[in-house]
């Protein structure tokens, strides 16, 4: 689905623009619009914006509160355009043209208009540019440069004028660097269907703010941070706990752990000037280790452990619905990887917390094995060991801070750190990352497998446990199902996937799954049907489908991730973010998926290790419900 | 040519009820709009649009439902004359809204009535009560087959904005009063994205007229390119403010020399959003093509301090400002901030240019017509009265 | 039987909905209902109807926070909006305004402690020829002196329940 087409319905149609439906064979008469822009003619197809036709002639045009992800508000006023006949100047992302026009995008009036508007912008920003976490990234210095601002117009606050938010673990609002573009707005409302902020108040006095300007913390913000990821300037920023990070680092009797989940090395590059797409896993592990890791370990590990106490978990509850019928069972089971999908189903369905797994994220699940089988492993004492925890995801500095995340006596993942943080760590230890040579993860957890990169974008959670379920249960390869075992109906930026799969026949329960199931007869004939969504506007479509009894009420299983795309356009990944660029991303997590010679969960001989050596009961027994499950708290959406 | 604020004496007052709707509803919906179009009706709300046209393109548009939206969130500083028709002339709005309704095949009316004239509300109530058992509202008015129409009151709640056709509609449907980007238009994607006609109360007013009294009645009246008669709500320093009703294209002298205004040093013409006739200007006139307005008229007499009323402008548009875009959100608070150095006579030259450029770029780069328009007053006075402006003592006018 | 205060917005609220539908063309006016009976649009309130037409409480409050006569926070009985235009300003708002202040003891954008009385400016009222001009809740009183302030506020003072005065402008109908 093209980005524009979106359904934007939620959002007030003066922030959403005008959408001309293109013409399905443009070639036909009245399918294109001939434009002069600046001199150079053009034909575009009829409902293009003035923005994107000028992009075709090689003319940029400033902007600032358009953002490819959003629908256009047209009302920053910076990409304003002179139109031939027209008293007034014209918001080009906002104007899709039906007719031929003349435009001009640098006449005086346009420039000095641009000009004035980020001249009015600067006066109400609180700029400290160097002390701005944003500091060449920022999309306000840029006009500032481009338009050549070399003195402050119209003034310049030189104080802050409002007190920072820094309730969250996840988000920080710092509303003295807003200059109203509303690009947070059209997140977290249309975008996401959240609904923590919106513009209140008139005038002079509009103001972005949360429900009754309560500390984020305090509203139904379930910490995506998506709203980080297109903000301009450093209004909003993830909650950094980097300084903590180099302190414990610089402590010697530390012992620090790093785990990396795979969005954040399929992007990272980025940080460091390279195209999206390139994954440096091995790169990245060497720079760790410079920085001062004592040991680096891959986060995929633990999602391979996830397919084995999710799946079971899932597989025990078909038991119970279709064999032994005992009670109601909460089915279609749904994922609970994704921290901002748990927070948003504990705020808007908290009645459908039962048929959230059980089983805790793979972060989580890797900090209370680090304190426990790890620490006794190597004999070191869990109070000294630091663990930190990679992530593409803002939403997981606020799962680490659960108080139900302890269940190794110790605050399992002490931090959470995004790939954006770590970029700058690594950069601050003078670090080229793309020259660094390659090295692999650490023992004894060793390389996962391709189903645990996969994790790292939408439908990847369900690919991977499909491929487990195919093998164990069925007995067959995935590979005589699909082609070099990609499940490709899963894959791709559909915001709703829907996957039936016949089980023809059934196999021997794997002897790692004997003390739950005596054998998969109950299975025999049935047609699995399994969903995936990303962003949570996907999500509240599934949700409100299954309320409502519609078609994938009847699903088993649904994965659900909070960020659009999945974890490669997590609110921790790199700025700035759009459609094209998570789909590079999301290529590179395939392309490692490729590469690793084992690709299935249960053929992880680290986890099957574990199996034997330590959780020996096998997955969903007493033992791994105690570390590796949680349990979620209904929050409801009402605010006292 | 003038008549004054007698309201027995406007030409609304002669305009006998029913006849304009008998006379549509005997045309066809196309002679019916070929009708209002060869009168030359232009909206009589300030900004002057064909009439015509925007049915024909309303009738046009396909969809089930279209609606028929009067514009009486009368904000304009200095404008009174849509309380005095809704007073006294309700009637006549009404039909030529149900004319409106059936010229472009819609079933449903909304009156959008700003709340500071809640007071008027029960009577319109009751107007359009009467006008529903007279069976001018309801299913098959006056027997026509198949034509259903009827109207609802909406309340504004204070916001100058929803004035703005755009923003009303935003309002309609329970958003902030925020102006969405044109194109679309309402005739094409209005209310609940439905085509949608917006017009003002006055503009009603004359459909029903020009239906009763024929296109040629009415285009025989005013210039070439403004035809017909408008409203003025007359105010300020003159000796008999009140409601007039002019032929357009009467000049600013005239209009002074009837209302008892002829010392005026100034005249603001079109409210807070219009623009400041000095005295060396007075043979302009009151027309589309020259000063337009919709129908605000303040007098300023000769020691009325101008830079007083600009304030009063601008700290106006500071308020008012929906706070969408930015060279409206920041540009008002900026021409305030000039004003207030200019009355502490601290204000160079240099930043009144930068101030005064910055008010040109308001009236291109804002998002919607009020951002426009704000700046109008003060560009205007500023241009007009920089001699009185300049260079103050503290506190010495 | 005891009914409490939340649960009356609730059951008001929900009968509005019934009347003027349960999407969000709605909004405006059951805000405007809850604003005439209960002074102000509380934050319960904003949720209870963000919940009833299926949008956030943010957003509710973002409409309310847009139009001037809407509220967050509780209003007085009687709230008095004098108009702040320039042709009422031209007619002596001034010396209105003033004596406003000192017989209500309180500035603009205030209400007094007895919740009786806020104090507000208004935009136009639209009675620029009979200026100075103020809104009493819904009724207009028109060319108000400062002498005639302490008259309107006595007559407030003595009406326990609705306000139904004679509205005293010219064409008036009300």
């Amino acid at each position: 689905m093209a980005d524009n087409v979106r359904d934007t319905s939620r959002a007030p149609v003066s922030q959403a623009g005008h959408f001309i439906a293109p013409v399905e064979d443009d070639t036909l008469i009245g399918g294109r619009v001939t434009l002069t822009i600046d001199g150079q003619e053009v034909k575009v197809p009829l409902g293009t914006t003035i923005l994107d036709a000028a992009k075709k002639v090689g003319i940029r045009i400033p902007t600032l509160c358009a953002h490819p992800d959003l629908c256009s508000a047209g009302l920053c006023r910076v990409c304003v355009v002179e139109v031939e006949g027209m008293r007034t100047l014209q918001a080009s992302c906002a104007y899709p043209v039906s007719q031929p026009m003349k435009i001009h995008t640098h006449t005086r009036k346009v420039r000095q208009a641009r000009r004035h508007i980020v001249d009015l912008m600067l006066s109400q920003h609180y700029g400290e540019c160097y002390a701005c976490v944003r500091n060449n990234n920022c999309e306000l210095q840029s006009l500032a440069k481009e338009y050549g601002v070399d003195f402050f117009r119209f003034g310049h606050p030189d104080k802050p004028m409002c007190e920072k938010d820094e309730s969250s673990h996840s988000v920080i609002r710092d509303m003295n660097k807003c200059v109203m573009c509303r690009r947070c707005v059209r997140t977290c409302i249309d975008l996401q269907e959240v609904g923590a902020l919106e513009a209140v108040g008139r005038g002079d006095k509009t103001k972005i703010s949360t429900f009754m300007d309560k500390p984020l913390a305090d509203v139904v913000c379930i910490n995506c941070g998506q709203c980080i990821n297109r903000c301009p300037t450093g209004a909003l920023r993830a909650n950094d706990p980097t300084d903590e990070v180099w302190a414990a680092i610089d402590d010697p009797t530390k012992h620090v752990v790093i785990q990396t989940a795979p969005a954040p090395r399929a992007a990272i590059g980025e940080c460091f000037g390279q195209e999206p797409g390139h994954a440096l896993t091995f790169e990245m592990n060497t720079a760790l280790k410079l920085c001062g890791f004592d040991k680096v370990f891959d986060t995929n590990f633990t999602a391979d452990l996830t397919i084995f106490e999710e799946g079971a978990e899932l597989l025990l509850r078909l038991q119970d619905a279709l064999k032994t019928k005992k009670g109601p069972v909460a089915l279609p089971q749904f994922t609970s990887c994704s921290p901002g999908w748990v927070k948003y189903l504990e705020h808007f369905y908290p009645e459908y917390i039962p048929n959230l797994s059980s089983a805790k994220s793979p972060q989580q699940m890797f900090g209370a094995i680090i304190k426990t089988y790890y620490a006794q492993l190597n004999k070191i004492d869990p109070k000294d060991i630091v663990t930190v925890a990679l992530m593409p995801c803002s939403a997981k500095k606020f799962e680490c801070n659960r108080p139900e995340m302890t269940d190794s006596g110790f605050k399992d993942v002490d931090y959470g750190l995004t790939t954006r943080e770590l970029a700058k760590m690594i950069h601050e230890a003078g670090i080229d990352l793309p020259k660094m040579a390659k090295s692999d993860f650490d023992d004894p957890f060793g390389t996962a497998t391709g189903s645990g990169v996969i994790f790292g974008t939408t439908g990847g959670v369900m690919e991977a446990a499909l491929r487990t379920v195919i093998e164990l249960v069925v007995g067959i390869k995935v590979e005589n199902l699909f082609e070099h075992a990609d499940i490709i109906p899963l894959r791709g930026m559909d915001g709703v996937k829907y996957v039936e799969l016949k089980i023809p026949s059934v196999g021997e329960v794997p002897a790692i799954l004997k003390p739950l199931f005596e054998s998969w007869d109950f299975l025999n004939g049935v047609t699995v049907k399994v969903a995936v969504a990303h962003g949570t506007a996907n999500a509240k479509k599934v949700m409100e489908d299954i309320k409502n009894g519609g078609p994938l009420a009847g699903c088993h299983f649904i994965e659900f991730m909070g960020c659009p795309g999945g974890c490669i356009g997590g609110g921790g990944q790199p700025i700035p973010t759009s459609q094209t660029i998570r789909e590079a991303r999301s290529k590179a997590i395939y392309d490692e998926d490729s590469a690793y010679a084992v690709r299935k969960s249960h053929e992880n001989p680290a986890v099957l290790k574990i199996y034997t050596e330590w959780l020996t009961e096998g997955p969903c027994s007493h033992k791994s419900h105690e570390l590796l499950h949680t349990h979620y708290t209904p929050r409801g959406k009402f605010i006292a | 040519m003038i008549i004054s604020n007698f309201k027995d004496n406007l030409t609304f007052s002669t305009i006998e009820l029913d006849v304009g709707l008998k006379a549509a509803l005997a045309k066809s919906r196309s002679d019916l709009i070929a009708e209002l179009t060869a009168s030359q009706l232009k909206g009589r709300g300030g900004a002057g649009f064909p009439t015509g046209v925007k049915w024909n393109l309303a009738a046009a548009a396909q969809a089930d439902v279209k609606y028929v939206i009067c514009n009486a969130d009368e904000g304009e500083p200095g404008t009174f004359k849509d309380r005095v028709l809704l007073s006294d002339f309700a009637d006549l709005t009404f039909e030529g809204m149900t004319i409106g309704g059936y010229a472009i095949g819609s079933k449903i009316g909304i009156v959008y009535l700003r709340g500071e004239y809640t007071y008027i509300r029960p009577h319109l109530d009751a107007v359009l009560a009467a006008r529903r058992a007279r069976g001018l509202l309801g299913k098959n008015i006056l027997g026509k087959q198949g034509f259903d129409f009827d109207i609802d009151i909406r309340m504004g709640s204070g916001a100058y904005v929803c004035g703005e056709e755009t923003a009303l509609i935003e309002s309609l449907e329970g958003h902030r009063g925020e102006p969405r980007n044109r194109p679309p238009f309402p005739v094409d994607t209005g209310f609940n994205k439905m085509p949608s006609v917006v017009n003002n109360v006055e503009t009603f007013a004359c459909v029903a007229s020009i239906l009763a009294k024929g296109s040629a009645w009415f285009k025989a009246l005013g210039t070439a390119r403004s035809a017909g008669f408008k409203l003025l709500s007359v105010s300020g320093d003159c000796k008999k403010p009140g409601i007039y009703e002019i032929q357009l294209g009467l000049s600013v002298a005239k209009m002074l020399a009837v209302v008892g205004g002829e010392d005026a040093k100034a005249v603001q013409i079109g409210g807070a959003s219009g623009t400041c006739v000095p005295r060396s200007e007075f043979q302009r006139t009151i027309a589309f093509e020259d000063v337009s307005t919709g129908g605000s008229v303040i007098v300023f007499g000769p020691d009325r301090d101008m830079l007083e009323v600009t304030k009063n402008f601008m700290e106006f548009f500071v308020e008012e400002s929906c706070g969408q875009c930015t060279p409206c959100r920041d540009g008002n608070p900026k021409l305030l901030g000039g004003i207030e150095l200019l009355e502490q006579g601290r204000c160079s030259m240099r930043y009144l240019n930068e101030l005064l450029a910055l008010g040109e770029t308001m009236q291109i780069a804002s998002k919607c017509g009020l951002g426009q328009s704000a700046p109008n007053a003060f560009l205007s006075i500023v241009k007009h009265f920089k001699g009185e402006l300049m260079g103050r003592t503290h506190g010495v006018h | 039987m005891f009914v409490s205060s939340q649960e009356r917005l609730k059951s008001d609220i929900s009968a509005w909905l019934d009347r003027f539908g349960r999407d969000r063309t709605a909004l405006m006016p059951v805000l405007q209902e809850i604003q005439k009976k209960y002074t102000h649009v509380s934050p319960y309130a904003m949720q209870i109807i963000a919940d009833a037409v299926g949008i956030h409480p943010v957003e509710v409050q973002s409409v309310v926070s847009f139009y001037a006569f809407l509220d967050q926070s509780p209003k007085g009985r009687f709230v008095i909006r004098l108009c702040n235009t320039i042709s009422c300003d031209m007619q002596g708002k001034a010396q209105v305004a003033q004596q406003l202040r000192n017989d209500l003891g309180i500035d603009f954008g205030q209400t007094t402690t007895d919740g009786k009385f806020s104090l507000d400016w208004a935009a136009c009222l639209g009675m620029c020829d009979q200026g100075p001009a103020l809104l009493v809740n819904d009724i207009i009183h028109t060319r108000v002196t400062a002498a005639m302030v302490h008259d309107i506020l006595e007559t407030c003072r003595k009406t326990f329940g609705v306000y139904a005065l004679e509205t005293k402008h010219e064409e008036g109908h009300a």
